[in-house]
């Protein structure tokens, strides 16, 4: 069995799981670098069985594992859960199409539209770019001053991207939030992350303590990772006075942090249900 | 052992290091990545553009 790892750098994360392959699967790994990558349509040349996506770019580990489908192979994650939570407006589509609660968002591609969504909405709202991650350029905003001159750098400095307006109901988190890993049908493990600040990514300094996966946090883990497309993600989810809601969800994620506080071995899982992908026994969607 | 691209300073290996892995210099803290295995190498870790992450 060949099983590709895609990687650019390798992070913490990326070792735990070269380690967790080596010491259970019986797979030959294929280190794949996406810095190096030519690709030659319709050659495959690693003659994979199954590959793990493991990028830390979002471009690049899309269009590689675009390619890599082409050629056939079964990918982990698949393209289709890839670009489905790398875009937060495909994300909130998916999970209302699924019936999965959220919080409430608005989408407007002018200031002026966007300004009227948020006064229609109420303060404090937090405006995110379509696209990124750890944290970056999400802005929590509390009042109509801050509203007009948000936006209005927004369009005049930013990408056009950064013109999406995507415009999230702030939901107070009271210091913390719940990151599930969710591997194939299963929710493996939970993390609360809680930071002083209202932003609560590790990548920012929020903290990691292990928070028990109960049947209502494990369904609806569950149900958000099925309505992106499933394989192996990370759900972040918001406790509201309204119940859980699903925030943003991971295809790529970052665990380094939460195997020790957990007691769970999540990159054993991530090597195992890549295996059984790639022996046949285990689809890479949902 | 290496000497970090940075400061100059040695940084030592473990057996299990792999190729592209990160490594912090633990003289200067700059962010290191491994290029070269036999002999060691080490090169400064990329700066994070706009889509990494997750």
């Amino acid at each position: 069995m060949r099983i590709g790892l895609l990687h650019s750098i390798i992070r913490k994360d990326e070792k735990m799981i070269l380690e967790a392959f080596a010491s259970s699967s019986g797979a030959h790994l294929e280190l794949i670098d996406d810095r190096q990558l030519a690709f030659q349509p319709g050659a495959d040349v690693f003659q994979l069985d199954a590959l793990l996506a493991r990028g830390v770019s979002h471009s690049r580990n899309l269009n590689a594992v675009r390619l890599f489908e082409g050629a056939g192979v079964p990918c982990v994650n698949t393209s289709e859960v890839i670009s489905v939570c790398g875009d937060k407006l495909q994300t909130s589509l998916a999970l209302t199409k699924a019936l999965v609660p959220q919080p409430e968002w608005r989408v407007a591609f002018t200031p002026e539209k966007a300004l009227e969504a948020i006064e229609e909405m109420g303060y404090p709202v937090v405006l995110k770019p379509v696209t990124g991650s750890w944290g970056r350029l999400i802005c929590k905003i509390n009042d109509r001053d801050a509203a007009e001159a948000l936006l209005e750098h927004k369009s005049t400095l930013g990408h056009y991207e950064h013109s999406i307006f995507y415009i999230q109901r702030y939901v107070e988190k009271h210091g913390r939030d719940i990151r599930s890993f969710v591997i194939g049908d299963v929710c493996v493990a939970a993390i609360y992350r809680t930071s002083d600040h209202w932003k609560t990514n590790t990548a920012l300094g929020g903290v990691a303590t292990n928070c028990y996966v109960s049947n209502e946090l494990a369904d609806l883990s569950i149900k958000a990772a099925k309505a992106v497309g499933g394989g192996i993600v990370a759900v972040d989810l918001f406790e509201s006075s309204d119940g859980l809601l699903i925030n943003e969800i991971n295809d790529t994620m970052e665990f380094k942090n939460s195997v020790y506080v957990t007691g769970v071995d999540i990159p054993g899982h991530i090597a195992a249900f890549t295996a059984r992908v790639a022996s046949g026994r285990e689809l890479a969607y949902a | 052992m290496a000497e970090c691209p940075v400061c100059g300073g040695d940084v030592s290996f473990e057996e299990s290091t792999v190729i592209h892995e990160l490594k912090d210099c633990n003289d200067c803290g700059s962010e290191l990545e491994v290029v070269n295995l036999s002999p060691y190498s080490l090169m400064e870790s990329p700066q994070a553009e706009e889509d990494w992450g997750q």
